[in-house]
């Protein structure tokens, strides 16, 4: 089950640079039990943008209420944020 | 532990925010064909319940789904056995009746259009195909969500010119009895050559008869990320690149088509049909079909060098398109209607694209002329004579040609007609005036082509 590719989800977060965005998103994962497996951030013209990979296995929550979970703390960040299963990235981009 | 490229993820985010990549149509194609009775009832009974069991789940399953992927999914949508040949059984035929029900049925799971409201004529009709042609108009007046479509040309049988005479009168009265709404009844109505049985896109949906049961068929879209890859590219870039930057395209917006189509079938238990990859485009601004002209430097849609233009763009998204899906079917190809399109409704409003224009155009397109207001005056004839010349069209270049159009009750050129949504509005066109009374009226069939001999 564990690293089945539709227990994977990508979480981009976008928006202006402040303290403590990491942490919240990260926060929000560790309580629902969401293992980071990979996380990468960058500025681009002058927007924070933060990619992290998730596998939701052994996540207690639907993939529904973990969007909405982080949804709503992106509304309290002032962050757009989106939350997708991996694979439409993986079949989009590969032949 | 795998891992992630974020170019990509950001590509495609882009796409769907910026661009208005979307999933056009999830259609769920269904067989009525175990709904025939002897009495009315009875198959209007057998029918509903057979939609409520199968699509109950549509649109819950459709939204799981774009949660999930984050990728809007514009239109739930159901395909039926054309209806003729469901309700030819009965004793007495009532074919409103019947799309009355299908219009409840569509209604009660939600989907905003059901088609299959039709039949197959192309060689001759049958009682029950004569029957239902007759009351296509009052079923598209006492209905919301019913489509119809009729076939009456293919490259194998010709063109059924009966058919075609009865369906100019058709559209006709379609459009006067619903004259309160500009004529909305004929923008739901379609006439073919050479259909596809497999087509998820609307007015001209139908489960044919070589369908299974049931099957889960997908149309994709993206005309406004074609046209941002195509501007992307430096000034001059020849057409080599530019047919495959839109191959490139067609194979990312096919693939998740696909990727949908099949999560969603499984979801519903039920086999995956096909995908449709197309380049379907909305009333909205940066989602049209004429803005992917414009892009490869066509002042607008009508210039000299607009046939070129769509013959290399469908030509290139089937190409990039069907290596994405294992099964391709439906229209595949770029779709030119023109309320449905803000860059063709500005060109046909300034006068740049004309009616001969479009005809030329849909030799090449994917399927035919679509979405074109014309004066309420125009005689049924005359509209007879467009269908005609445009199954001609089709039959002789064995591809599927279609006329919807819409003769606009007491409106004439320079007027407009507004359906809003999806159906978007429209500038009346002008048509020949010329008579082709005398020609449409002859009755018969034209023959099938030669199929050697090409020229």
């Amino acid at each position: 089950m564990e690293n089945r590719s539709e227990n994977k989800i990508i979480i981009t977060v976008s928006g202006v640079d402040r303290i403590g965005i990491v942490a919240k998103v990260a926060n929000i994962l560790a309580e629902n039990q969401i293992n980071i497996e990979d996380i990468k951030q960058t500025i681009m013209q002058d927007y924070f943008v933060m990619f992290l990979l998730g596998d939701i296995s052994k996540a207690k929550k639907s993939f529904k209420e973990i969007k909405e979970c982080l949804q709503k703390a992106g509304e309290e960040l002032q962050m757009e944020i989106w939350v997708q299963k991996k694979q439409i990235f993986d079949n989009m981009h590969n032949i | 532990m795998t891992s992630f490229n974020s170019d990509s993820i950001l590509e495609t985010i882009n796409m769907i925010r910026v661009h208005h990549l979307d999933i056009r149509t999830v259609t769920l194609a269904l067989s009525l064909r175990d709904c025939c009775d002897t009495d009315v009832k009875a198959v209007g009974e057998k029918i509903y319940n057979k939609i409520i069991k199968y699509a109950k789940n549509l649109t819950t399953m459709a939204q799981e789904i774009e949660d999930e992927y984050s990728i809007p999914i514009i239109n739930k949508r159901i395909a039926v056995t054309p209806i003729s040949l469901v309700g030819e059984s009965c004793k007495n035929y009532d074919y409103v009746y019947l799309a009355k029900v299908l219009d409840k049925a569509a209604q009660d799971v939600g989907v905003n259009f059901i088609g299959g409201f039709g039949a197959l004529v192309e060689k001759g009709c049958t009682r029950g195909d004569e029957a239902l042609i007759e009351s296509i108009p009052e079923a598209l007046a006492q209905t919301e969500r019913i489509c119809s479509s009729v076939n009456v040309a293919s490259s194998k049988a010709g063109i059924n010119m009966d058919a075609v005479l009865k369906m100019g009168k058709t559209i006709k009265k379609a459009a006067e009895i619903t004259a309160d709404k500009d004529g909305i009844g004929a923008a739901k109505l379609v006439c073919f050559c050479n259909v596809p049985s497999d087509n998820p896109f609307m007015a001209g949906a139908f489960h044919g008869y070589g369908e299974p049961e049931c099957a889960l068929n997908v149309g994709v879209s993206g005309p406004g990320v074609v046209r941002a890859a195509i501007e992307a590219l430096p000034i001059g870039t020849s057409f080599d690149e530019v047919a495959n930057k839109i191959k490139q395209i067609a194979y990312k917006i096919t693939s998740t088509g696909e990727l949908v189509g099949r999560e969603m079938a499984q979801k519903m238990g039920i086999p995956f049909g096909i995908i449709d990859l197309s380049l379907a485009p909305t009333p909205e601004i940066g989602d049209s079909v004429a803005g992917i002209f414009q892009a490869m430097g066509l002042e607008h849609a009508g210039a000299h060098g607009t046939t070129a233009a769509l013959a290399m763009l469908n030509d290139a998204v089937k190409k990039g398109g069907i290596m994405a899906s294992s099964h391709v079917g439906g229209l595949s190809g770029a779709f030119i209607p023109v309320s449905e399109d803000a860059g063709m409704i500005e060109a046909a409003t300034k006068g740049c694209l004309t009616f001969d224009k479009l005809e030329a155009m849909t030799s090449v397109c994917s399927v035919g002329l679509d979405m074109i207001a014309i004066p309420g005056d125009t005689s049924s004839d005359t509209i007879s004579g467009i269908i005609a010349d445009e199954m001609a069209i089709g039959m002789i270049n064995k591809k599927t040609t279609a006329v919807r159009i819409i003769p606009a009750p007491n409106k004439k050129e320079g007027d407009k007609v507004v359906f809003g949504g999806l159906l978007g509005e429209a500038p009346i066109m002008s048509v020949n005036k010329l008579s082709c009374a005398n020609f449409v009226q002859r009755g018969g069939r034209i023959p099938a082509p030669i199929h050697s001999l090409n020229n």
